[in-house]
């Protein structure tokens, strides 16, 4: 999938990547996409939970050797 | 649209408890929801000064001896054992990148969560407003918090 942004949350454990997104899809624009890896498996479920109360949209979360890369497009 | 709203009453000053307090806080704000924190009892050493003690008089200024203040010398809940326990739990949160209380407080404010103070425990505990760090919202009573938990969709006692 292709990215406008992408954040990298590496190492980091809840809920920092949720924080980090938050504060990065504010910078962005309606329609843009960002990418979010992440080694925290709790993304896969929080990524999709954070959109759906924000009124963003998550494209997917992918999972590849304990990595999440997870796309998420803005919409609100 | 009005945000939804998320009030934490946080009366527990241990280290562990305080942390969940601050994960759900920033969470919330980062939800886009409304977020404010009362804080009371121990929960208040979390914003006061680091201090030898405070208090007007003697028994207040023994009890706020032993109730150690500031956000960096917080108990744990369990395995305190002379603060060895927190001491471990300290360098834990760090190897696994856990910000640390005070990075929350920062955080918080960065995410214009409101910190309340409870004028209850702040007065017969003998604080003075210098005894708390900058950043203190307000100073409000039982019937604030209560005022913003029945608006509130969450509302949580830590």
């Amino acid at each position: 999938m292709k990215a406008d942004e992408t954040l990298d949350c590496f190492g980091l454990l809840c809920p920092m990547p949720i924080i980090k997104t938050a504060e990065k899809i504010k910078q962005m624009k309606v329609g843009q996409v960002l990418e979010v890896s992440a080694t925290d498996e709790g993304i896969k479920a929080d990524m999709p939970a954070w959109c759906r109360t924000t009124g963003n949209e998550c494209l997917g979360v992918e999972e590849k050797n304990g990595e999440y890369h997870a796309y998420v497009k803005k919409l609100a | 649209m009005q945000k939804e709203k998320f009030v934490l009453v946080v009366f527990s000053g241990d280290l562990d408890k305080v942390l969940a307090a601050f994960i759900l806080a920033t969470t919330a704000a980062s939800m886009g929801m409304e977020v404010k924190m009362f804080f009371t009892f121990w929960g208040l050493n979390v914003l006061r000064k680091k201090k030898f003690t405070s208090g007007k008089n003697m028994l207040q200024k023994m009890m706020n001896f032993m109730n150690k203040s500031g956000a960096d010398r917080l108990p744990l809940s369990k395995f305190n054992m002379l603060g060895m326990g927190p001491a471990m739990m300290k360098v834990m949160m760090k190897q696994s990148k856990v910000p640390s209380i005070e990075e929350f407080l920062k955080m918080a404010k960065e995410l214009e969560i409101k910190l309340l103070v409870c004028t209850t425990t702040f007065s017969f505990m003998g604080f003075k407003k210098e005894d708390f760090i900058d950043g203190i919202d307000e100073y409000c009573g039982a019937a604030t918090y209560l005022a913003e938990a029945r608006e509130a969709k969450v509302s949580y006692f830590i």
